[in-house]
């Protein structure tokens, strides 16, 4: 017989309002000409609500609201003082989890077992982190004694983990004792406005959190903004190079962390079953749509055929559909716009030679889904190899030898992340130590604590986030 | 002569846990929780092993095993001591229902191989539809893999189509590669079916060896193109745990093994889990134990 798995929908309620306003100062206000734009459910294509469209008026309130709160209270509150306010955000998020978890896979589509299990404990964990430094700001920094916040901290953030990426910036920001302008995705508003909320019943002073939605032009009118002491920004090499040419020749300190295109290395003595199921995790998790997914597999040569032959049972038994069903692994893409850009580089893959691999299921009749696909047969000069996907999409590519491996693995503009499997840790440390990335993974991939940091080389940015390295970005 | 074994595939036990928790996380409610609980009634060896086991005692389970509850189904098998054999197969006459000797001087094993053929002999002359051996670890530990080999191609041999279960006793091996390492020489010499654990230690069952051991037999019907089957023991006491291996074997085994015939579970109070639960999803309501006939 076969074991069925009936629907298993995940039934937490969340209030959703018609239209949301920006949170400034406090207080919800609407956009400064009354524009506001849908936000939508990607799984079903519904329209989830009304977001207000943030104008560079509505930045410049921010930002002022930001300033007032950052010299009238904040700055000099007792550092003990701040740190409860953090920690009593961290233990509201903890409260109202399963409340942002269902929010965040209805407006961004990715699975409940994900949002559930990864993002929403992770941010909370982020605000416990940080709410420990708030008083212990001076063993931060080595050799000084007297560290000081920036100031108005101006925050992008990406829609793929939406509220987690909120998290990163806006804890160490006020933990440190700044203060914060920050504008989700425009695809993913919903939890940061939740988050929003909690800082209000925190108690939190007005204008120390302060969430502007919009797309690129209140993205860009808070970068431009003149009295913005501080640029933290998460999202694509693209719009990353973009904040570089606006703040060049200004002072302004930013932290960007920007694309990938990870090179998982498994080499022939590699414990392989357990090597498939870091491959999975490391393309298929979110959909792919993480800026560290190890999206170019290279593979030894000895162990191809096995490894493609795994790949293609294992992907068969990834439940592909509902995000809101606790059974899914892989749910909606996040957007039109993305699903059509992997289809169109999916399409090059095939029109430029490699072998499209995909799991068999049917995908839902509405929504933007896309199956867990592979590509055998990629050379390294093929688009599929060298541009970032952001889809669960990965380029198998092979290698003869360890320094093969890592030369291979280097050869691209970004370096965010890597990940190493073989049974000998000699072999991993040699290769690991050689890898440009900001974090290589042993026999594993993407583990996240608050307590690491996290970041790119090269053309995936600079700067770190996570632990006490993630601290410093935001002090002087 | 024994043929030398190719080396076993190495395991890492990071992503194995990983994987291995995933499938408790597998949501299976109302009708696929239904056939689930019957399924995993079915593939049940009621089991008691213990010092003061008496014929009334066994009897007793006998009758459960036959009858659980009404309309649920019977169970595949109970499992005792040799000496115990004939009273089990005498009070499951005509039910279908078989009879699993443990032998090879079990839990430890550690007994001359003609002490241990003696054993599986007086279990099968007694009427034995089923053998549970245990390997001798501690030849396993000592590098003697000949041996455990050798033991297991022995008991075989004497079994015949008797189908052949070997203990492994995971929990005394140390390691997931260990437990590898037997799955294989346990499938390569014969063995039917490999289980577990004794359930006499406190480490048993866990989803992460079964895991190992589902993946030896997956590699092992890839050679050979033979299914064998997999038994957990110990440890496995709720409707909830017994549903995530059933979860495990889905998605590393196949359909296939969603048998009596292919998987087993040792266990004894997981039946009146099972039963409990099954009792909610008929009737709507949750039951107590104490509506639950105890063995």
């Amino acid at each position: 017989m076969a074991l069925a798995y009936a629907p298993s929908l995940e039934t937490t309620p969340v209030r959703i309002a018609p239209r949301y306003d920006h949170f400034i100062g406090g207080k919800w206000q609407p956009s400064s000409d009354g524009g506001t734009f849908p936000t939508i459910n990607p799984a079903t294509g519904a329209t989830l609500s009304h977001v207000a469209n943030g104008t560079p008026e509505d930045v410049a309130r921010a930002v002022a609201a930001a300033r007032r709160a950052y010299g009238g209270i904040w700055k000099s509150m007792r550092p003990a003082d701040r740190a409860k306010y953090v920690y009593r955000i961290a233990r509201a998020i903890t409260e109202r989890s399963r409340e942002l978890a269902v929010l965040e896979s209805m407006d961004g589509g990715k699975p409940i077992k994900e949002s559930r299990d990864f993002d929403i404990v992770q941010a909370a964990a982020h605000f416990f982190y940080y709410a420990g430094w708030a008083d212990k700001l001076r063993y931060a920094v080595a050799g000084t004694a007297a560290v000081e916040p920036l100031g108005v901290v101006g925050a992008i953030v990406p829609w793929n983990f939406p509220l987690l990426m909120a998290a990163w910036k806006i804890a160490p920001a006020i933990a440190a004792g700044n203060t914060i302008v920050l504008k989700p995705a425009e695809t993913t508003p919903l939890t940061a406005l939740l988050l929003a909320e909690i800082c209000a019943e925190a108690g939190l002073p007005p204008g120390v959190v302060n969430i502007v939605t919009g797309d690129g032009v209140a993205g860009a009118a808070l970068v431009e903004h003149p009295d913005v002491d501080k640029i933290a920004f998460t999202g694509s090499t693209e719009v990353g190079k973009i904040i570089q040419r606006t703040l060049a020749g200004r002072r302004t300190p930013r932290t960007l962390e920007l694309g990938g295109k990870a090179a998982n290395i498994v080499f022939a003595d590699a414990p392989l079953d357990q090597a498939i199921e870091g491959v999975v995790n490391g393309i298929y998790f979110n959909q792919g749509h993480v800026c560290c997914a190890g999206s170019r597999l290279l593979v030894q040569e000895p162990i191809h055929d096995e490894v493609v032959e795994r790949l293609t049972a294992r992907i068969e038994t990834l439940r592909l559909g509902d995000p809101l069903d606790k059974n899914t692994d892989i749910g909606a893409i996040n957007s039109a716009a993305q699903h059509a850009k992997i289809t169109e580089l999916v399409r090059s893959g095939v029109a430029e030679g490699a072998v499209l691999h995909q799991q068999s299921c049917a995908l839902p009749d509405r929504g933007w889904f896309f199956p867990a696909s592979f590509f055998t047969g990629v050379s390294p000069s093929h688009r599929i190899a060298r541009e970032e996907i952001f889809g669960p999409v990965l380029s198998i590519m092979t290698f003869r030898t360890a320094d093969e491996a890592i030369e291979k693995a280097n050869n691209t503009p970004y370096g965010l992340s890597a990940g190493v499997w073989t049974d000998k840790g000699a072999k991993s440390m040699y290769v690991a130590q050689r890898l440009q990335a900001g974090v290589v993974w042993c026999s594993t991939f993407n583990q996240f604590d608050p307590s690491s940091p996290f970041g790119g080389y090269r053309e995936s940015g600079f700067g770190r986030e996570g632990g006490v390295a993630g601290l410093r970005p935001y002090l002087r | 002569m024994t043929p030398l074994l190719a080396p076993s595939p190495t395991v890492d036990a990071v992503m194995l846990e990983a994987r291995a928790a995933g499938f408790g996380k597998r949501s299976i409610k109302n009708e696929a929780k239904g056939a689930a609980i019957d399924l995993a009634i079915r593939c049940i060896d009621l089991t008691t092993l213990e010092g003061r086991d008496s014929p009334g005692r066994v009897r007793s389970l006998c009758a459960k095993a036959a009858f659980p509850a009404p309309g649920a189904p019977r169970v595949a098998a109970v499992c005792v001591y040799p000496n115990l054999v004939a009273v089990a197969k005498d009070a499951l006459r005509g039910t279908g229902v078989k009879v699993a000797s443990v032998a090879t001087a079990f839990p430890s094993g550690l007994s001359s191989l003609d002490v241990k053929l003696r054993d599986t002999e007086a279990a099968l002359a007694s009427g034995a539809d089923e053998i549970d051996m245990v390997i001798d670890r501690g030849a396993f530990l000592a590098g003697d893999e000949m041996r455990v080999f050798d033991e297991i191609a022995a008991v075989k041999a004497l079994c015949g189509p008797i189908h052949l279960k070997a203990i492994l006793e995971t929990g005394e091996l140390g390691s997931y590669d260990a437990t590898r390492r037997a799955s294989d020489l346990a499938l390569e010499a014969g063995a039917d079916v490999i289980k577990t654990s004794t359930g006499k230690l406190g480490t048993s069952a866990t989803p992460a060896t079964a895991l190992v051991m589902a993946e030896a037999l997956r590699d092992f019907q890839r050679r050979t193109g033979q299914r064998r089957g997999l038994k957990v023991a110990g440890g496995v006491r709720t409707t909830k745990s017994a549903i995530a291996y059933l979860v495990l074997l889905d998605e590393i085994l196949g359909d296939a093994w969603l048998s009596p015939d292919l998987f087993r579970i040792g266990a004894s109070a997981l039946l009146d889990d099972l039963l409990l639960q099954r009792e909610k999803l008929v009737t709507g309501r949750y039951g107590s134990l104490d509506y639950i006939a105890r063995d």
